[in-house]
């Protein structure tokens, strides 16, 4: 099922989700996680739907503690039996939620796969790096031991790995933390997966080295079609990579926009908030950065509220008594009681 | 723009004998380790000053050696070559206990709070540690203490309670925030204080950071990698590569007319978070990796990397001359009046200043 869908040269002018053809590889709706414990029950993600096309990057941007990484989790069956899981995952429409350990084994690092945050504590370090990209192709496509090491040489090179034939004995150890980044992405790919879920995957790496990890995941989506959610909380990476954005806050989605939709016309002040803290380089001056007051509230309750009212400037009785929708279905949809009109500039009013 | 902030008024106690006599003093720091097949020259010939209420940024990537420069400033890691001289006293050589009253004069908050604090105390008994060791408040007023310093680095009391591993990584970097300023240091050592917090932390710690300093009026070494972030905090900015300042200006300078190309090359590489702007952006793509530091490049260390590199940075390393404005920049072609610009190795690169022994 991988879908070696051609992209056109510039997807972020493209429209937005709804223009592309065909159904999303990717669909979310209404999952729900929550973490029980003998004395108390965490609700992580909320009722989150979300869905994403072939060729196009939705990236998910949240706080630490929003559920973003949970949510990819959830999608992937990675989460420990202590979750409880709900709502509907399908991959091309297969419904993975309540799909067994088999069924789902079956499915990840073939069809649906993920990098995460920090590569040496994902690769093995006593493995070299060819036996590791192997062994996905040699479990999932059947490939003898010589065919999984010269596509490992393929797929290095497709990364941009200089001297691949050689990298391809060396140990984890030997590389960077950007190659081996780039080595975890080529676990990734090894399948031509149809959705690549991509969890901070530049957050632990340098600026310089991050721009190439950038320029790799943007050639996969053009040259394999991938579907990327990449997650992150960085809003320069997704100004730099998205072509769409959810924001979430405390566990639930709070806007979803096109993502040059999102940065000039922001319309949920928590994305207001969050853009006008966020640093811009070589923009600074000695200005006082505007703050978000107050804290995240806990995740123990489900409130049939707007979990952002308390430190919302907007905040009215109506957002205390009752949960705004993610509204309209379709284009810029935002989950607030008092959404800003599209038009206000961006800054401004955060500043206040 | 009130980004030059060259003598920070000094606050009150301006009639300190100390004025003139900078926080931080560091000549020719080296930290060379020894290593199977040679030695990794992790700082080589670093000098630095911060004066009092200063706070210089310490920028590089990973492997620059800018978190080696702040271990040997507070005496974490032995130089092995240079002094470090903290307000007016040398301590490259002082014992641990000569060391130890000097202890409250700097603290270092460190990059990874997860392996900085003990896992099995109480978030608490962590921040209250120095309070106790140097008797700064009595034992009946810690938990008050605690609470209040929680409160600083925006957490609520009850995770006074609480351990590490209950806490988000941001969280538990603001403990380690609250630990060091406990003590009331007149040197913060932070090293990438704010690379593990959220946006809106972040903005929050910054700002914290920032009123702290002002009010106070500690010097601080601040360590990272991200631009912004020490463009928002720092006076003056330094720039390593591969153990050595490559450039060094005024914070407004330096992001206004970069001289150096790694310099240039750093800023134009971090995204800018306006989709439209970035895509408009020309990014200065660096080839390969950070060259081993056990075998740096000959010449000026960056020549391998470097988009604009001729003959003779590939043999003869570039000094870091002083230039007007409060610059120091190591790069043969950079001088101030034409910039450099990423138009690749043209050897006629309009004369260099005291370049006389090109071609």
């Amino acid at each position: 099922m991988s879908t070696a869908h051609p992209k056109t040269a510039h997807p972020k002018n493209a429209e937005p989700a709804s223009a592309v053809p065909g159904t999303p590889v990717l669909s979310v709706r209404d999952l729900s996680v929550s973490f029980r414990s003998d004395t108390r029950t965490v609700h992580a993600v909320d009722s989150l739907s979300y869905e994403v096309a072939a060729g196009e990057v939705l990236a998910i941007v949240g706080e630490s503690g929003c559920g973003k990484s949970v949510t990819s989790m959830a999608v992937m069956g990675l989460l420990p039996p202590t979750a409880t899981v709900t709502g509907s995952v399908r991959l091309g429409g297969r419904e993975l939620a309540g799909a067994t350990e088999k069924e789902l084994s079956a499915v990840r690092g073939k069809d649906l796969a993920m990098i995460f945050q920090e590569p040496m504590t994902s690769l093995n370090p006593v493995l070299t790096i060819g036996r590791q990209i192997g062994e996905v192709l040699r479990r999932h496509q059947g490939l003898s031991r010589k065919e999984a090491k010269e596509r490992a040489v393929e797929l290095l090179a497709l990364v941009g790995i200089p001297a691949p034939e050689r990298r391809v004995a060396e140990y984890p150890h030997q590389l960077s933390g950007g190659m081996r980044q780039r080595v975890m992405i080529a676990i990734a790919v090894a399948c031509d997966p149809a959705v690549l879920i991509a969890d901070e995957p530049t957050t632990a790496l340098d600026v310089t080295v991050q721009a190439g990890i950038l320029e790799v995941l943007q050639s996969l989506r053009e040259r394999l079609g991938t579907a990327i959610v990449l997650i992150t909380h960085d809003l320069g990476v997704v100004a730099d990579a998205a072509d769409r954005v959810l924001v979430m806050y405390a566990g639930r989605a709070v806007e979803q926009a096109p993502a040059d939709e999102l940065f000039t016309a922001p319309r949920h002040p928590y994305t207001r908030g969050l853009l006008s803290a966020v640093l811009r380089p070589g923009q600074e001056g000695k200005r006082r950065l505007p703050e978000i007051p107050g804290l995240v509230p806990s995740l123990a309750a489900q409130p049939d509220a707007c979990t952002f009212a308390a430190r919302c400037t907007h905040a009215d009785e109506r957002c205390g008594t009752a949960r705004p929708a993610l509204t309209p279905d379709t284009g810029h949809r935002v989950a607030c009681w008092h959404p800003v009109a599209a038009t206000a500039p961006a800054h401004e009013e955060a500043a206040r | 723009m009130s980004a030059v902030r060259e003598a920070p008024a000094p606050r009150e106690g301006s009639a300190h004998e100390g004025d003139a006599v900078p926080v931080l003093e560091v000549r020719d720091l080296e930290r060379h380790f020894p290593a199977s097949g040679g030695t990794v020259r992790a700082v080589d010939g670093v000098s630095l000053t911060i004066g009092r209420g200063e706070v210089l940024g310490l920028v590089g990537e990973s492997g620059s050696g800018k978190s080696t420069v702040g271990r040997c400033v507070v005496r974490l890691d032995e130089p092995t070559g240079g002094s470090v001289a903290l307000k007016g006293t040398d301590i490259t050589h002082l014992s641990r206990r000569a060391l130890r009253p000097l202890r409250t004069d700097m603290h270092l908050v460190f990059q990874d709070p997860s392996s900085s604090l003990d896992p099995r105390m109480t978030i608490g008994q962590i921040v209250a540690e120095p309070l106790r060791l140097h008797r700064l408040v009595p034992r009946s007023g810690l938990r008050a203490r605690v609470e209040e310093l929680l409160g600083q680095v925006g957490l609520r009391p009850e995770h006074a309670d609480r351990h590490p591993h209950e806490l988000s990584g941001g969280q538990r970097q603001r403990i380690s925030l609250a630990r060091a300023l406990s003590v009331g240091p007149d040197l913060l050592i932070a090293d990438e204080p704010t690379s593990a917090l959220d946006v809106s932390v972040q903005a929050s710690v910054l700002n914290l950071l920032a009123d702290l300093q002002r009010d106070r009026g500690f010097g601080c070494l601040f360590i990272t990698h991200d631009l912004a972030a020490v463009e928002f905090l720092a006076d003056r900015i330094a720039v390593m590569y591969l153990g050595r300042i490559v450039e060094e200006a005024p914070t407004a300078r330096l992001f206004a007319e970069p001289l150096h190309p790694y310099t240039q090359a750093l800023l134009s590489a971090a995204p800018v978070p306006d989709p439209a702007l970035q895509r408009t952006r020309e990014r200065i793509v660096l080839s390969g990796d950070l060259p081993s530091p056990l075998a740096p490049p000959p010449g000026c260390h960056f020549h391998t990397r470097c988009p604009v590199a001729v003959d003779r940075c590939r043999t003869e390393p570039p000094a870091l001359r002083e230039l007007p404005q409060g610059r120091r920049v190591a790069c043969h072609l950079a001088h101030p009046d034409s910039r450099l610009s990423g138009e690749g190795p043209s050897p006629e690169h309009s004369s260099p200043s005291g370049g006389t022994s090109q071609r």
